[in-house]
């Protein structure tokens, strides 16, 4: 078992995610986290999934995603072949910030990005041992609410959606 | 401005849709009542249960080589096509399916017979969308044809909601050519070619294997050409069967838990195996682990996520076999392999002493199933098409019947959907009048779809049914003799008069129990007019060989 980053670029279609996933369901293969937005094309937007599969699933999965018709490309990746950040905010009591908080966050190079009278939210991004190590901190400070992103991810090796989309169909 | 309604049927008019199979309701009343001005240019076949709209659009897709059109209304109206769908996803058959749906502003509320037929059928479908608004109605139309029929084909759902179907909208058709995320075809590449070519002239013992792909890219003449060329041996699919000519010197027979002896077996003794159009499904492979692990697998496939699906192969040549395999003729040796195609003829006698003779030409007991293909075949044209149900009988005429000419093999290979075969058979017909359709069923299946003996009535469509009766679902049953210890759990029927129930629907019929009356009944058949009905009552316990086990290597194939 690889742990794999799979990048997606599909057409904006109202269904096209459930037709990803469903490919998952169907095979009993969990989604560990998954993030959708716009692409840097317009209108093409891109879905990054993080899977834990053999090789052969790997390539038997991105195989069925592409032959989606609204999907244009399926990419996949191990960790080492991507950069990838998780978010993740937490929510603690403005009460707990004295004493000890603070030097957790300046430790840890996180944000305070919202204060209230009651609470205030911090925000961290890193791998996601980072802001796990980060949450275990946390709990002690009575933490009252914590969200993690799924990741978000650049591949180092090269490819180009666009190019691909430029090449000229092969008409039969 | 005209309404969407019309739109849809106008639409269908201009991709050339012949038929619509299908069934009115509610949601899709406004559709129905717009055909009601196009019954001259187009014919619309009311069935008597969606389920029987898309098998007959099946059958129609089929042998046409056209995309079947089904027209449904909501609810339980588009579920009750599920099954064909799931059917055309896994065999590959073109089908646009329309479904009317709630009004727009209905969605999500639980409607009456609303139901998210998107969602439904996302998983049996190759495309789907819901049209709400009239001017989407034409370019998602558009869109489904050339989804539905190019690439390797598949069933496309739209579902229209009835607002979108009343409201008036500009008509102006556009055909789609084309959908930037979706390039079903490539350009081969030639270098695979030549390391395939490479593999073939160094061979001693190559083999082809080919389906349903060589029908769908209209290659059977560029596969004979190959066959021809190379002097290799051959072996169909289920769904193949029909794409070579069983006459044709290379054929050696059919492969899969109920083919020959010699083509499976075989698998295991070539040194280069070369598929052709086919996907290497489990009845075809047995045991993966202990299929070809001799051989080097050349395959030629146009859906790139079969390559190396289930069988590893050392060169793959993707694109459509239509051009990959003129190619591949171009770039092989001439050559002839008569001392290893005298191996398969071999094993063809073994076979024919320990089953064909037991099969075809019994002199006492009762009939076999084999028996009545085989004066079948007597009497039926090269071009007859032979639609067949799930089962015993299914796996027996495919082994007996004699394919000649392509587009003539009409049944449910993938999913193996009882009921399939009738209302297949239907849509096969109303393609060609003129053709014989022989629609062989057993008794467990045809009661799945008997009511469509009622369309068969309406459309006057001169289909021949056959059904082999042995008053079992046989096929399990024979597995419950082998497997489960003559467990007979559940699978003998007691059936109704058959006779009486295809003359209710006014179709001629005759019941045979008896050897000496087979034939002139058969003759009967195949030379009357219209419709007609023979029932045979078959051995009861008789059972299917050779066959390869669940689990078993295609090389543990029993001939008993």
């Amino acid at each position: 078992m690889n742990r794999y980053t799979i990048l997606i670029y599909t057409e904006n279609f109202i269904g096209i995610l459930n037709r990803i996933t469903i490919i998952f369901t169907r095979r009993g293969i969990n989604i560990d986290a998954l993030t959708a937005s716009e692409s840097r094309l317009e209108g093409i937007h891109k879905i990054t999934m993080e899977v834990s599969v053999t090789e052969q699933q790997m390539v038997h999965l991105a195989g069925q995603i592409e032959k989606i018709v609204d999907v244009i490309k399926a990419y996949y990746f191990k960790d080492d072949e991507v950069v990838y950040q998780e978010i993740a905010l937490y929510k603690v009591p403005t009460e707990s910030l004295d004493p000890g908080l603070e030097k957790v966050i300046r430790q840890f190079n996180a944000h305070i990005i919202a204060a209230e009278k009651e609470f205030v939210v911090v925000e961290f991004t890193g791998h996601k041992q980072d802001t796990q190590a980060l949450l275990e901190i946390l709990k002690p400070f009575n933490l009252l609410e914590f969200s993690r992103s799924g990741r978000v991810a650049i591949a180092k090796p090269k490819f180009s959606v666009q190019e691909y989309l430029n090449n000229q169909t092969y008409n039969h | 401005m005209i309404r969407g309604a019309d739109i849809v049927v106008k639409s269908l008019i201009e991709e050339n849709a012949e038929f619509i199979f299908g069934y009115p309701g509610g949601a899709i009343m406004p559709v129905y009542d717009a055909l009601y001005d196009y019954s001259d240019r187009i014919k619309h076949v009311l069935t008597r249960h969606e389920q029987g709209a898309i098998h007959a659009a099946q059958g129609y897709a089929r042998v046409s080589g056209k995309v079947g059109v089904v027209l449904a209304t909501s609810g339980p109206g588009a579920t009750n096509l599920i099954t064909g769908l799931a059917d055309a996803q896994i065999d590959s058959t073109p089908l646009v399916c329309i479904t009317g749906q709630v009004a727009a502003h209905l969605l999500g509320t639980d409607a009456f017979q609303e139901t998210d037929v998107v969602g439904l059928s996302m998983p049996g479908t190759k495309w789907n969308i819901q049209v709400r608004r009239v001017e989407d109605i034409a370019p998602a139309i558009a869109k489904a044809f050339l989804i539905a029929r190019s690439g390797r084909p598949g069933p496309v759902l739209v579902d229209i909601t009835k607002n979108a179907q009343v409201e008036f909208g500009e008509y102006n058709y556009v055909p789609c050519l084309g959908v930037r995320s979706y390039r079903p075809y490539v350009k081969i590449d030639q270098s695979a070619v030549n390391a395939a070519a490479a593999l073939i002239d160094a061979a001693e013992k190559p083999y082809v294997l080919f389906g349903q792909g060589v029908i769908l890219a209209q290659a059977e003449s560029e596969l004979k050409a190959f066959l021809d060329k190379t002097g290799i041996p051959a072996a169909s699919t289920l769904l193949g069967s029909g794409a070579l000519s069983e006459e044709h010197p290379s054929y050696v027979g059919k492969l899969g838990m109920h083919g020959n002896y010699a083509p499976n077996l075989l698998t295991n003794q070539c040194d280069v195996l070369i598929a052709v159009g086919m996907r290497f499904d489990d009845r075809v492979t047995g045991d993966l682990k202990r299929y070809a692990k001799q051989a080097k697998v050349i395959h030629l496939e146009l859906d790139p996520s079969e390559i190396n699906k289930n069988v590893a192969c050392t060169v793959a040549i993707q694109g459509d076999c239509k051009d990959s395999l003129a190619l591949l003729t171009a770039a092989v040796k001439e050559n002839s392999h008569e001392s290893w195609m005298d191996r398969f003829r071999e094993l063809e006698k073994e076979e024919k002493e320990a089953v064909v003779i037991h099969d075809l030409h019994a002199t006492q007991g009762g009939l076999h199933m084999g028996e009545v293909i085989h004066i079948i075949n007597k009497f039926k044209e090269d071009d007859a098409i032979l639609v067949t149900d799930v089962g015993q009988h299914q796996m027996i005429a495919w082994r007996y019947f004699d394919y000649k000419t392509s587009r003539t093999q009409v049944t449910s290979g993938g999913l193996g959907t009882m009921g399939f075969a009738l209302p297949a058979a239907l849509g096969a017909q109303l393609h060609d009048y003129s053709k014989q359709v022989i629609c062989v069923v057993g008794d467990g299946g045809i009661q799945m779809t008997i009511q469509e003996l009622g369309t068969i009535m309406q459309t006057k469509a001169p289909v021949k049914v056959v059904l082999l009766n042995n008053n079992y679902l046989g096929m399990v049953r024979q597995w419950q003799q082998l497997f489960f210890d003559k467990r007979y759990s559940f699978t003998e029927l007691e059936n109704p008069d058959f006779i009486k129930i295809a003359e209710a629907y006014k179709i001629q019929a005759r019941k045979v129990t008896e050897r000496e009356d087979l034939e002139a009944a058969v003759a009967e058949m195949m030379l009357h007019q219209g419709p007609f009905f023979l029932e045979v009552v078959v051995e009861k316990e008789d059972n299917v060989f050779p066959m390869i086990a669940t689990g078993c290597s295609v090389e543990e194939v029993r001939l008993s």
